[in-house]
């Protein structure tokens, strides 16, 4: 079979439609947000009738993709890293209740925050749950670990966590394909109260997870993506995590490294593996890309046995992801030192686009705040928190989904007003609306802004859960209607547009703006699509 | 064979066709490739570059290590001298002349140029004036790809089957405007290396 180029993401999900899957759960997130759409577009996954689509958010998606592997079909799941914390409570009890049909959760991590409010390491997330996890190293282990992942997930009817990181991600490479497994037909599990979390259930499920520690100890001793490779020069011994083995290999342009690899694609740690390195070894390096997760395991508390070199002894910068030179430098290899960028070159920092109505959504509230003194706007995560930048310097918070309209609220509740939020559509529905109902159930002092473009705008324009319901959503959760005032975020309406921010944020109590104009990308987008369909339909007709 | 190269511009600049081109080409040749991109955030009218590397072995790193690239292809003035560092010795740039402005302290352009100009192995072609010469100015990215193209190592009419992979979709007339963009520029490095 001819090899498809698929990044890794993409890899994931054909690799996840080949091992039979019956649905795919997800909420856009970069560097993950891929995944899905693989799926969404394929013919293929639509012919074998995958469910797929976005969901609301996280932790809808998790619990979703475990209904469909209680019936005994797989699931996959896919967030980036801090979508897995919204989902945590799913998670983390679905280690408890296990998986019928098999299950996959995908948590795509962002170190060096390209594109996120943090680089956590979502390798703590399967520690933390008790499950096996996996780190893919390239696009086809990616492909492959999938299969592998809802294997293991059936064997011991456990749910399995595969991470990766933003370079594999978003990295092409060519994959080649196994054979396509038919999908599962509907079994309920065989133990009627395996998902039945009272306390007496729960107890035992719970000595079922720690039981089957052992096995998933065995299952990754025996693992192929553990992998000891023996080299003679034992003055150190190298642990090489997911990517970071390729930033190894490529210091080595022969391919032959010296010093005996430990290469880890599957967790819980192999004890006798890392145990034979540590034996042999005199110093011990472990490359990870994330968080020293690793590093911590196996690092010597007291500091009395051999040298654990990693990011904790500064061996490696702590923060920030690997690259190639990085792990030369840690390997003590002479990296040629690169010249510094010519003084005539400025930053060019990512920007609203030309036209985007989140522009004068902010210049009409800039103006309506003018009076007051500065530090009132709450905002949220999406484009929009591109108005912390200049011209705009618009918002003054920007922390997790949802938390704007909180923020206002516990800063309204603290007699700071007026206190105004900022949030996106999608964002609103992903997890606004029970800060919104808090707000009115307190009556709540804070004006609410809810940013309608239509989309999920900064992860590629993906299909809002908002559109159409937010003014029926805030009517529901108790906001008076004759507070809930949509407008048009367009130069033309800027004084009508002022004057509305300026009452409402005068208005004692709870209010909703919603400027509503669709994303300029979003738009331009269906316009095409909408042109090229009807190019296909003159070709079929004529 | 090996070739490391860095891909720079501006997001919405579509830096990407010249990477699918030139990876469709590498696999049609047998190669092994590997493209890491940028998605997200800088997406929004920030500073974009990809990794793009080809080779007849196997590749370890999606990221090309740091003074190590054969060959920087930029489709904006600044954006190339930006990542001019990337470079190994002896690695060639090559770039649009044509600046793209979306800040409010764009530097000098002559600056710019001057800058680019003093680096010895470089071709420095003002794309967007041969693509509306030839009437089709959403093809300066191939006159790049094109002008690119000296360097490759890629046989033969092995990238005008990609354009044609790439665009038969938008039909017969696009895929010959874009092969016709990538000879002129081709042809436009040739003689810029002579003189």
């Amino acid at each position: 079979m001819d090899k498809l180029l698929l990044l890794g993401d993409e890899a994931i999900a054909q690799g996840a439609m080949d091992a039979g899957i019956s649905g795919i759960y997800a909420y856009p997130g970069t560097p993950s947000t891929e995944i899905m759409e693989y799926v969404m577009n394929s013919n293929e996954a639509c012919e074998k009738v995958i469910r797929s689509g976005w969901a609301v958010n996280e932790k809808t998606a998790m619990e979703a993709a475990l209904g469909m592997s209680y019936t005994g079909k797989r699931a996959i799941v896919c967030m980036k890293h801090v979508g897995l914390n919204v989902a945590a409570d799913a998670f983390i009890n679905s280690a408890i209740t296990g998986a019928n049909g098999g299950i996959v959760v995908v948590a795509a991590d962002d170190p060096s925050m390209h594109s996120s409010q943090n680089e956590q390491d979502s390798r703590f997330y399967g520690k933390f749950a008790m499950v096996p996890t996996l780190e893919p190293s390239n696009q086809q282990e990616a492909y492959d670990m999938v299969h592998y992942g809802f294997d293991l997930s059936e064997r011991y009817q456990i749910p399995v966590l595969m991470r990766l990181t933003t370079r594999l991600a978003h990295s092409r490479s060519g994959v080649r394909r196994k054979p396509v497994r038919v999908q599962n037909s509907i079994q309920l599990p065989s133990n009627s109260r395996q998902y039945i979390l009272l306390p007496a259930n729960a107890r035992r499920q719970f000595r079922h997870l720690l039981e089957n520690q052992v096995h998933f100890q065995a299952d990754s001793d025996s693992s192929p993506y553990n992998v000891f490779l023996d080299g003679k020069d034992k003055r150190l011994g190298i642990v090489a995590c997911g990517i970071a083995f390729n930033y190894l290999m490529e210091n080595f342009p022969d391919r032959n490294i010296p010093f005996p690899v430990l290469r880890i694609g599957q967790y819980p740690v192999s004890r006798p593996k890392m145990k034979k390195l540590y034996r042999e070894c005199d110093e011990i390096l472990v490359l990870e890309d994330g968080f020293p997760v690793v590093e911590e395991l196996i690092g010597n508390f007291f500091g009395e046995g051999k040298k654990i070199k990693g990011r904790l002894d500064g061996t490696i910068q702590r923060d920030g992801e690997l690259n190639p030179n990085k792990v030369g430098m840690a390997l003590g290899l002479v990296i040629p030192e690169v010249k510094p960028v010519s003084k005539a070159v400025t930053a060019r920092p990512p920007k609203l686009c030309q036209g985007c109505p989140h522009i004068y959504s902010y210049n009409a509230l800039n103006e309506a705040l003018s009076g007051f003194t500065k530090g009132r706007v709450f905002s949220d995560i999406g484009c929009y928190t591109l108005g912390a930048l200049e011209p705009f310097d618009a918002i003054n918070t920007c922390v997790d989904m949802g938390a704007s309209i909180t923020m206002a609220k516990g800063a309204s509740d603290a007699g700071f007003v007026p206190a105004v939020a900022v949030i996106g559509d999608s964002t609103f529905t992903h997890s606004g609306m029970t800060g919104l109902l808090d707000a009115v159930n307190d009556g709540s002092s804070i004006t609410v802004i809810i940013l309608d473009n239509a989309t999920v705008a900064m992860t590629g324009g993906q299909k809002s859960s908002a559109t159409g319901k937010i003014e029926i959503i805030c009517e529901a959760l108790g906001v008076e209607k004759n507070h809930i005032r949509v407008i048009n975020p367009s130069p033309k309406f800027h004084e009508e547009n002022m004057n509305i921010f300026k009452n409402e944020i005068n208005y004692k109590g709870v209010s909703v703006i919603i400027p509503r104009r669709e994303c300029l990308q979003t738009a331009a987008k269906r316009i095409k699509e909408q042109a090229n369909m009807k190019e296909t339909e003159k070709v079929n007709v004529s | 064979m090996k070739k490391d190269i860095i891909l720079a511009g501006v997001g919405g600049q579509g830096i990407l066709s010249i990477a699918a081109s030139i990876g469709l080409a590498a696999i049609d040749s047998g190669w092994f490739i590997k493209q890491a991109e940028v998605h997200g955030m800088s997406q929004r009218g920030g500073d974009v570059h990809s990794d793009l590397r080809i080779s007849d072995k196997e590749i370890a790193s999606d990221l090309i290590p740091e003074g190590k690239a054969d060959l920087v292809i930029s489709v904006e003035p600044m954006e190339a001298l930006r990542y001019l560092p990337m470079l190994a010795p002896g690695g060639w740039l090559v770039t649009n002349t044509e600046p793209y402005v979306n800040i409010n302290n764009y530097p000098d352009l002559q600056n710019i140029l001057d800058e680019i100009k003093a680096y010895p192995n470089h071709i420095a072609v003002d794309a967007n004036k041969i693509a509306s010469d030839l009437g089709q100015k959403k093809s300066a990215n191939m006159v790049i790809l094109g002008a690119a193209s000296l360097f490759l190592d890629i046989e033969g009419n092995k990238l005008e089957k990609s354009l044609h992979k790439l665009f038969q979709k938008k039909g017969e007339e696009v895929v010959h405007s874009n092969i016709k963009a990538l000879a002129a520029g081709r042809e436009f490095a040739e003689k810029y290396i002579k003189n």
